[in-house]
C-alpha cells in the first residue's frame, strides 16, 4: 500500500543487467533506475537512448545531457532528428553536424549538443579517406548521392561512425546519444554490418566483375543466366544507373575496408562496460511493446542495459480516493441539486446510501494521499471493465465535450446561471469527475507497466512525471531531469 | 473523388489506428476498402487483433452494419518488385536467381527511391485495378504511411527517382504513380494530437506537402480527451469557494468539511489536479487554433483509454462517419 523498499525483491533478481542500479530501492518489487550514479560515475561514457517514436527519447537524452553537465561532466548530447523547440531550449538556433557548446549550464561542467547530418557525415568520410580527384568522382556520382540521403541504414550507420567519431576525439567525459526513429530502432545496432554484407555482397562483386564468376566457375548456364540478368537490370534501372553503380562501387573499393573496421570498433565499444543503454517509453501499450522488444534485443546482442526511462507517468495527490468512489460522489450531488431545484430547498441531505463512503476507508484513502495511487490496492481495478464503465458515464454526463469550437459549456458553467448556492457543488462534482478520469488513467497506465513488468521483472525502471506543457528552454530541461534523477514517484 | 487515402503522422500520435478506423468508415453502406500497410510492422494485424498479414490482399473486418468490407495488404517491397518482374518481363526463375545473388535486396534496401516507387505503386495499382465486371475492385484505398517527417520525400518518388532511373521501365512507373498521387483522387491525411511537437510538425508536414504539389486531405485530432472544468472554474474554487468545495465534499458523502476532515483536504490535491487540466486546456486551444491556421477540414477523435480494441476501433470508425470524413473530396 505504501512505497515499499523491497531489498530482498532486488536480490530475488541475480540476473539483473545494470550494477549500477541494483543496490537502489525498490518500488513494487521493480528495481529502482537511478540516473545519477549513472551520469556521475567517471567510467560511464557512453550513454544510447533507444526507443520508439513519439515517447521523448531526444528530450530525455538532452535532459541527461544537462543533468550530466551541471553535475560536473564534460557532456556532448548527438540528437539525430530533433524537434526546432528542442534545439531552442537548448539556447542553439540550429543544430548542425558540428557540436555547438550550450550556455547557461550551472558549475564546472559543459555542455555541447549537435544534430547528425547523414549526408555531410558521409560526405567527411569520402573525403578523409579518398584522395580528391576520387573523392570527387564519389561525391557528384548519382548512386552515391541517393546512397548517402537515404539507404534505409544510412542513418543509422552514420550515428554510429559519428558516435565513433566524437569518442576517438576524446573532448567529451560523457557521450549522450539519441537513437534514429527507425521502425524499430535497433536497426542502429544492426546497420553497420548490413552495410558491409551489402557492399561485399556478391551482387556487387558481380557487378563489378562479372566476366569473372562465370568465367572462372566454367559453366556455361551461368553464363546464360548473366546475360539475362545484367539485360534484365539494364532494361529494368536503365543501363546508366547500372553504370552508375559499376563506378560508384570501383570508386568506393578502397574505403570498403575502413568501413567495415571502423563499424566493428564503434560496434565492440557499445559492448563494453562504459557504455549503458537507456531504452524509453511511455506508459502507453505501443510504446511499452516496443521497449520489451529493445531489452531482449540488447540482452542478445551483449550490449549494457541500464533501465527503462518512463516518461509521462501520471500520478494523483489524492490516490486514496479510488475513481468508482469519486464518480458515486458526484453523482450524490448531482442527485440532491436535483432534488434541491424541485423542492426548491437546500437543506439538510443524505448522501445515497448505496455509495462505499464509509470513514474508515476515507481515513486509510487520506494517509495515502502523498502515494502513488497505484500504490495502492489493485482490487479496485480488477473488473475488467469497470474504466469503461466510469468512462461512458462520463462521456454521457458531458456529451458536450466534443465540441471544442463552440462556447464553453463545461457543467460548471451552464450551472452557474441556476443560482450560487448550486456552484460549489457542480465544481466539486466537476473536480471529483476529474478526479475519477485521473485514476482511471493511472490504472490503465499500471496495467500497461504491469505487463512489461512480467516480463521483465529486472529491469530497474525511472519514472518522469508527465508535464502539462512542453519544455522550451534550459530551465525546462533541467526540471525533466529533476524528476528522472528523483525516478520515483512523484505525487503531482 | 478521393479514391487513395494516405494517413500520416508523427510517432506515437497513433496513425496506424486511425488508418484503420478510416478505412472502416469508408468501407460502411456496402463499400470495399484496401487497407495497406508499408513499413512492415505488422500494426493492422495488431490493430484487428489476427495473425501478421502475408502479402496477400485479405478480408479483415466487416464494416458496421455488415454490408461493407475491409481488406488488408502489407506490402513488401521484395515481393512487389519480384510481382512486377514478373508482370512486366514474364522473369520466371531468373528472376529467383535475381533474388539469390541478392539483386532484389539490392535494389529494394540499397536505393531508396526504387523501394518507394515500387510501395506507393502497388496502392496505386489496386486504386485502378477493375474487376470482370469493369467497376474498381475497391472504392477506397487507405495507407498507413511512413511518419509525417518523411512522407513527402515517401510520397514525391518522382524526385528521389529521376536522379537515379533517367530512362526505363523504373522511370515510367515512378511518372505513372505521380500521376496518381499528384491527383484529385489521392488525399494525405495528417494525424495528430493537441501538443505542440506534432501540431509544429503537422504544419511543417502540410508546408512540405503543398510545396511538392501533393494534395493534403484533412486534419484528424486524435486522442481528445474531455473537457470537465473550465479555467474560471478553477479561479473560483481556489477562491473564496474553497471552503464551500469541501462542504459540497462532504455533502457528497467523503467525510467532514472541517480543517482536516477528509472532505477538507481532499479540496487540494482536486484542486492541482485541476489547475494541471486547465493548464492543458489552454494550451490545447492555442494548438487548435495552430491548426485552424492550416484551412484544412478536421476531424477530432476521443482519447480510447485501454480501447486499442476492435470496439474501440468502430467506435472511432462511426466518430468519423459522423463527422463528415466519408463526403469530404466527394
Amino acid at each position: 500500500m505504501t512505497t515499499t523498499v523491497r531489498g530482498s525483491e532486488t536480490e530475488d533478481n541475480p540476473g539483473g543487467p545494470a550494477p549500477e542500479a541494483s543496490g537502489g530501492p525498490a518500488l513494487g518489487g521493480v528495481p529502482l533506475l537511478e540516473t545519477d550514479p549513472l551520469v556521475d560515475d567517471p567510467a560511464t561514457r557512453i550513454i544510447v537512448c533507444c526507443g520508439s517514436g513519439g515517447v521523448g527519447k531526444t528530450t530525455t537524452a538532452a535532459a541527461l545531457g544537462v543533468r550530466a553537465a551541471e553535475r560536473g561532466r564534460k557532456a556532448v548530447v548527438l540528437t539525430i532528428d530533433p524537434a526546432r523547440r528542442l534545439a531552442q531550449s537548448m539556447g542553439i538556433a540550429s543544430l548542425d553536424n558540428t557540436p555547438r557548446q550550450v550556455d547557461g549550464i550551472r558549475g564546472e561542467g559543459r555542455l555541447h549538443a549537435m544534430m547528425l547530418d547523414m549526408k555531410r557525415t558521409f560526405d567527411e568520410i569520402v573525403e578523409a579517406h579518398a584522395d580528391p580527384e576520387r573523392a570527387r568522382a564519389i561525391l557528384e556520382n548519382p548512386f552515391y548521392q541517393s546512397l548517402s540521403a537515404g539507404f534505409a541504414g544510412t542513418q543509422e550507420y552514420m550515428a554510429m561512425e559519428k558516435l565513433g567519431q566524437l569518442r576517438a576525439r576524446d573532448e567529451w567525459d560523457l557521450i549522450i546519444v539519441d537513437t534514429p526513429p527507425s521502425r524499430s530502432a535497433l536497426d542502429f545496432l544492426d546497420a553497420p554490418k548490413r552495410l558491409g554484407s551489402f557492399l561485399d555482397g556478391r551482387f556487387i562483386k558481380m557487378l563489378m566483375a562479372p566476366a569473372k564468376i562465370g568465367g572462372r566457375a566454367g559453366l556455361k548456364f551461368l553464363n546464360v543466366g548473366m546475360s539475362m540478368m545484367t539485360g534484365t537490370l539494364d532494361k529494368l534501372m536503365g543501363a546508366q544507373l547500372l553504370r552508375d553503380v559499376q563506378t560508384f562501387v570501383a570508386a568506393m573499393d578502397t574505403m570498403f575496408g575502413g568501413f567495415r573496421t571502423r563499424a566493428d570498433a564503434t560496434y565492440r565499444l557499445l559492448q563494453a562496460p562504459g557504455t549503458a543503454f537507456l531504452v524509453v517509453a511511455a506508459p502507453e501499450r505501443d510504446a511499452l511493446r516496443e521497449a520489451a522488444y529493445f531489452v531482449e534485443r540488447l540482452a542478445a546482442k551483449d550490449m549494457p542495459l541500464a533501465g527503462l526511462v518512463l516518461n509521462r507517468v501520471h500520478g494523483s495527490g489524492a490516490a486514496g480516493l479510488s475513481a468508482e468512489r469519486a464518480i458515486a460522489a458526484a453523482e450524490n450531488l448531482d442527485e440532491s441539486r436535483i432534488v434541491d431545484q424541485m423542492y426548491g430547498q437546500a437543506g439538510t441531505r443524505t448522501p445515497d446510501c448505496g455509495s462505499p463512503t464509509a470513514e474508515g476507508e476515507q481515513d486509510q484513502g487520506q494517509h495515502e494521499s502523498a502515494q502513488r495511487a497505484h500504490h495502492e490496492d489493485h482490487a479496485d481495478h480488477s473488473e475488467p471493465d469497470h474504466s469503461d464503465h466510469a468512462d461512458h458515464g462520463d462521456h454521457t454526463d458531458h456529451p458536450e465535450h466534443a465540441d471544442h469550437e463552440g462556447p464553453n459549456h463545461t457543467p460548471y458553467e451552464s450551472a452557474r446561471s441556476a443560482g450560487e448556492p448550486d456552484a460549489a457543488e457542480v465544481l466539486a462534482a466537476g473536480l471529483l469527475r476529474l478526479h475519477a478520469e485521473r485514476m482511471q488513467v493511472i490504472a490503465r497506465e499500471q496495467r500497461t507497466r504491469d505487463r512489461f513488468t512480467a516480463l521483465h521483472p529486472e529491469v530497474p525502471v525511472a519514472e518522469v512525471a508527465a508535464l502539462p506543457g512542453d519544455v522550451h528552454d534550459l530551465a525546462g530541461l533541467r526540471a525533466i531531469g529533476e524528476r528522472l534523477a528523483a525516478g520515483g514517484p512523484n505525487p503531482v | 473523388m478521393t479514391r487513395l487515402h494516405v494517413v500520416t503522422g508523427k510517432g506515437g500520435t497513433g496513425k496506424t489506428t486511425v488508418a484503420a478506423a478510416l478505412a472502416l468508415a469508408l468501407a460502411a453502406e456496402g463499400k470495399r476498402t484496401l487497407l495497406v500497410e508499408v513499413e512492415g510492422r505488422q500494426g493492422i494485424a495488431q490493430l484487428f487483433e489476427t495473425e501478421a498479414l502475408p502479402y496477400e490482399e485479405r478480408k479483415i473486418a466487416v464494416a458496421p452494419g455488415g454490408s461493407g468490407e475491409v481488406y488488408a495488404l502489407a506490402i513488401d517491397a521484395e515481393r512487389a518488385l519480384l510481382d512486377y518482374l514478373q508482370m512486366f518481363y514474364k522473369l520466371g526463375s531468373a528472376g529467383r536467381a535475381l533474388k539469390k545473388i541478392g539483386a532484389i535486396d539490392f535494389a529494394t534496401t540499397i536505393a531508396p527511391g526504387l523501394r518507394d516507387v515500387l510501395l506507393t505503386g502497388k496502392a496505386c495499382e489496386a486504386v485502378r485495378r477493375k474487376g470482370r465486371d469493369g467497376r474498381p475492385v475497391y472504392d477506397s484505398v487507405v495507407m498507413d504511411a511512413p511518419p509525417t517527417g518523411r512522407v513527402t520525400r515517401f510520397l514525391n518518388v518522382n524526385d528521389e527517382v529521376a536522379g537515379l532511373a533517367r530512362i526505363g521501365p523504373i522511370h515510367n512507373q515512378a511518372q505513372a504513380v505521380m500521376r496518381v498521387l499528384k491527383s484529385q483522387d489521392t488525399a494525405v491525411h495528417l494525424v495528430t494530437l493537441l501538443e505542440e511537437m506534432p501540431v509544429q510538425e503537422t504544419v511543417d508536414g502540410v508546408a512540405e506537402l503543398r510545396e511538392a504539389g501533393l494534395p493534403v486531405g484533412g486534419i484528424v485530432i486524435n486522442m481528445v480527451r474531455p473537457r470537465i472544468l473550465d479555467a474560471e472554474a478553477v479561479r473560483a474554487a481556489e477562491g473564496h469557494r474553497r471552503t464551500d468545495v469541501a462542504k459540497a465534499l462532504s455533502q457528497a458523502g467523503l467525510g467532514g468539511a472541517r480543517r482536516g476532515g477528509h472532505a477538507e483536504r481532499l479540496v487540494g490535491p482536486l484542486l492541482e489536479q485541476a489547475r494541471e487540466h486547465a493548464e492543458r486546456l489552454g494550451l490545447e486551444r492555442e494548438q487548435r487554433a495552430e491548426l485552424a491556421g492550416l484551412g484544412l477540414p478536421a476531424y477530432e477523435l476521443e482519447f480510447l483509454g485501454d480501447g486499442g480494441d476492435l470496439a474501440g476501433l468502430y467506435r472511432l470508425a462511426a466518430d468519423l462517419r459522423k463527422q463528415g470524413v466519408a463526403e469530404e473530396g466527394s
